[in-house]
């Protein structure tokens, strides 16, 4: 038998059994396509990511004090933030930020709980939250502590519903503040509102918010944002240097972290690890499923077709004829089924995307992982009944109705 | 062992375990047939015949006894030499045909040729290699039908087809004509007798005496046993005058 016949013959036998085969290779229909729908969920995941990433602003260096020290509090300052402007080369902006318990915002008789934070002028620029209307505070705001605040977009809507909010004056917890800014819409991002919280200048923050607490001038967090992408490696390595020197602490054991985008996209993937071994084991569960349901019909196949076996046999097929044949046939089935799972796969892909289920993106390198599984999976389960089929006795074949 | 002896058995015995006694279907069969022979075997259902017959076509191996086929022993051979056996040297035909139902008359002659492909023509001469075949038996006209676009006695002739296209020095035939009509029959025998005349070594089945008339030398086997072993026309008893007027007419 030729290989080109072999296939005609296995194909034709398909065909004679439309719903049959369709039915036995569900499993690797499904176990195809989740193996796509798994990898394309994985890298829509990973682009979401990045995006997010991209929002909080390029080439941003996150640096946060290490917490969880008992009788160590942390000990990132505004000052460091001041000192880090003013000492690293190659950095575009410095940003500071200190949050406090929610204050009640009031404006006439409308009024509202609202996350309040600390921010210095570069916070705009650094974040990339642009200003909408009015301006953000300037570092004349901070060191004269001029008692004004900024609103997202989403809390000067609450509030002053169609009134321009600018030079507006609102209570925020005691402090009469002056509104001279709304910030432009900018949407969830890691899970923060931008839009539905306010910003003060960081030493307002301090002076009325947190005026005799021990968090007084330190800041949760510091952002910096290097020049490029060239000068990120050199940027951190200066702040570590700087910050370590401030803080009487080494480079090797600091009391700070610092923190790349590339840091927190791996942070971030690993959760999406969980819902990828979630549907690799869905993808392979549905292998072996779909595996057993092609061993299932091979063997009905075998069993249906002993007698044409056993007239091959006759006229000088060898067992590995035999096995060949209903291997291939076996790969066919498989291959058909992966060929489905991948039109099904990438269809899957395509509606969770414009469905708004889930962010996918088709990975091509899936395409053929998916159907090599296919392949190995009718090889492997199609090899027993090709066996069994190889290993038949020619007369009992022969004899078989 | 002289040189003209195709088929050499002796004292085969197969046993079968299956039943209350083990029963033997072959119980020492010994047996010379020379190259060039028509032997027809015949016997009553139970015989032993074709369980003869399937040890000679290499599809069955005896319980006891020894097969030399040209020589060979093929009591040594191996599933590969045993495919080979098959393939090449023995053209097998059955009462059922056994023709793939799948298969057009020319898919199923070429069917041999395509597993050996290693020592074998290319594509093109192994269709015309088929069509020869078809057109020998007389089918020239219905290579693309299928088997069961065809009547009985064109079965039998693709099945004949199928067995000579690797050119086989024995054809065995276990009562190729057992299904068939007088006339389809007559046509088969007919083919049969042509291909003994070219020199190829025919066994042939038959409880059909006046179809076992046109072989040169007659096999009884009774009760797995051969009974009796001659020249055919002597011991022809009632169905001998018979055929003869038959066979004149024809
Ligand atoms: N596979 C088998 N298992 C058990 N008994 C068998 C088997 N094949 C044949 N026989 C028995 O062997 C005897 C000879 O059978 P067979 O050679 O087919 O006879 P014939 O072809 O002369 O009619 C019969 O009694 C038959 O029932
Ligand atoms: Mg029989």
């Amino acid at each position: 038998m030729t290989f080109i016949e072999t296939i005609g013959v296995a194909w034709e036998g398909l065909l004679l059994n439309k719903l049959r085969s369709f039915l036995t290779t569900l499993g690797v229909i499904i176990g195809v396509a989740a193996v796509i729908l798994m990898i394309a969920i994985s890298a829509g995941a990973a682009a979401a990511i990045a995006d997010q990433i991209n929002a909080l602003g390029t080439n941003l260096i996150l640096i946060s004090a290490q917490r969880g020290t008992p009788g160590k509090p942390p000990t990132l300052v505004y000052d460091d933030a001041l000192a880090l402007a003013q000492g690293v080369k190659g950095i575009s902006g410095v940003a500071a930020e200190q949050s406090v318990t929610d204050q009640v915002i009031q404006w006439g008789t409308a009024n509202f709980t609202i996350p309040t934070l600390g921010e210095t002028p570069d916070f705009p620029t650094v974040r990339q939250v642009p200003v909408g209307s009015g301006r953000f505070f300037t570092q004349v705001d901070l060191d004269r502590k001029n008692k004004v605040i900024v609103l997202g977009s989403k809390v000067a809507h609450d509030l002053f519903g169609d009134t321009n909010p600018v030079d507006q004056e609102v209570m925020l917890g005691n402090t009469h503040l002056t509104v001279i800014g709304v910030m432009a819409p900018k949407g969830s991002v890691g899970g923060v509102d931008y839009d539905d919280q306010v910003y003060v200048p960081l030493t307002v923050l301090y002076q009325r918010y947190l005026a005799n607490t021990p968090v007084q001038n330190r800041v949760r967090a510091i952002y910096v944002s290097a020049a490029s992408a060239e000068t990120m490696d050199s940027a951190i390595s200066q702040i570590k240097t700087l910050l370590a020197r401030r803080h009487g602490v080494t480079v090797s054991n600091p009391d700070f972290t610092v923190q790349t985008q590339q840091d927190i996209i791996q942070t971030q993937q690993a959760t999406t690890e969980t819902f990828r071994t979630l549907l690799a084991w869905v993808a392979a569960v549905s292998l072996l499923v779909g595996g057993i349901g092609i061993m299932n019909i091979m063997l009905v196949s075998v069993t249906e077709r002993t007698r044409e076996i056993g007239v091959r046999v006759s006229i000088g097929a060898r067992p590995d004829d035999v096995r060949m044949q209903f291997l291939l046939e076996a790969l066919i089935l498989s291959l058909f089924g992966g060929l489905v799972g991948v039109v099904a796969g990438i269809g899957g892909a395509w509606l969770f995307n414009e469905t708004g289920v889930m962010r996918t993106a088709l990975v091509p390198w899936s395409l053929g992982l998916a159907f090599a599984a296919a392949a190995a999976v009718g090889i492997v389960f199609g090899y027993f009944p090709a066996n069994t089929a190889a290993n038949l006795d020619p007369i009992e074949a022969l004899r078989h109705e | 062992m002289d040189n003209d002896s195709l088929i050499r058995v002796e004292n085969l015995v197969k046993i079968y375990d299956g039943g209350e006694v083990p029963l033997r279907a072959l119980d020492g069969v010994s047996l010379t047939i020379a190259r060039g022979e028509f032997v027809a075997i015949m016997g009553h259902s139970g015989s032993g015949k074709s369980t003869l017959m399937n040890v000679l076509g290499a599809l069955d191996r005896p319980t006891e006894g020894r097969y030399w086929l040209d020589g060979e022993d093929v009591g040594e051979m191996d599933v590969e030499e045993l495919a080979d056996l098959r393939n090449r040297r023995i053209g097998f035909i059955f009462q059922s045909f056994n023709l793939l139902p799948r298969l057009s008359a020319l898919q199923n002659v070429r069917l041999p040729m395509l597993y050996r492909l290693e020592n074998r023509l290319d594509a093109a001469k192994r269709e015309k290699t088929a069509i020869a075949a078809l057109e020998v038996v007389g089918l020239g006209s219905r290579l693309y039908h299928r088997p069961n676009q065809l009547s009985g006695g064109q079965q039998q002739r693709v099945a004949i087809a199928r067995a000579l296209i690797n050119q086989p020095a024995l054809i065995l035939a276990d009562e190729p004509t057992g299904n068939l009509d007088t006339k389809s029959s007559e046509e088969i025998i007919g083919i049969l007798q042509n291909l003994n005349r070219q020199g190829v070594t025919i066994v042939m089945v038959t409880h059909e005496s006046d179809v076992a008339a046109h072989a040169g030398r007659i096999v009884h086997m009774k009760d797995g046993k051969i009974m009796t072993d001659g020249p055919n026309g002597h011991r022809q008893r009632d169905a001998a005058p018979a055929l003869e007027s038959r066979g004149g007419a024809a």
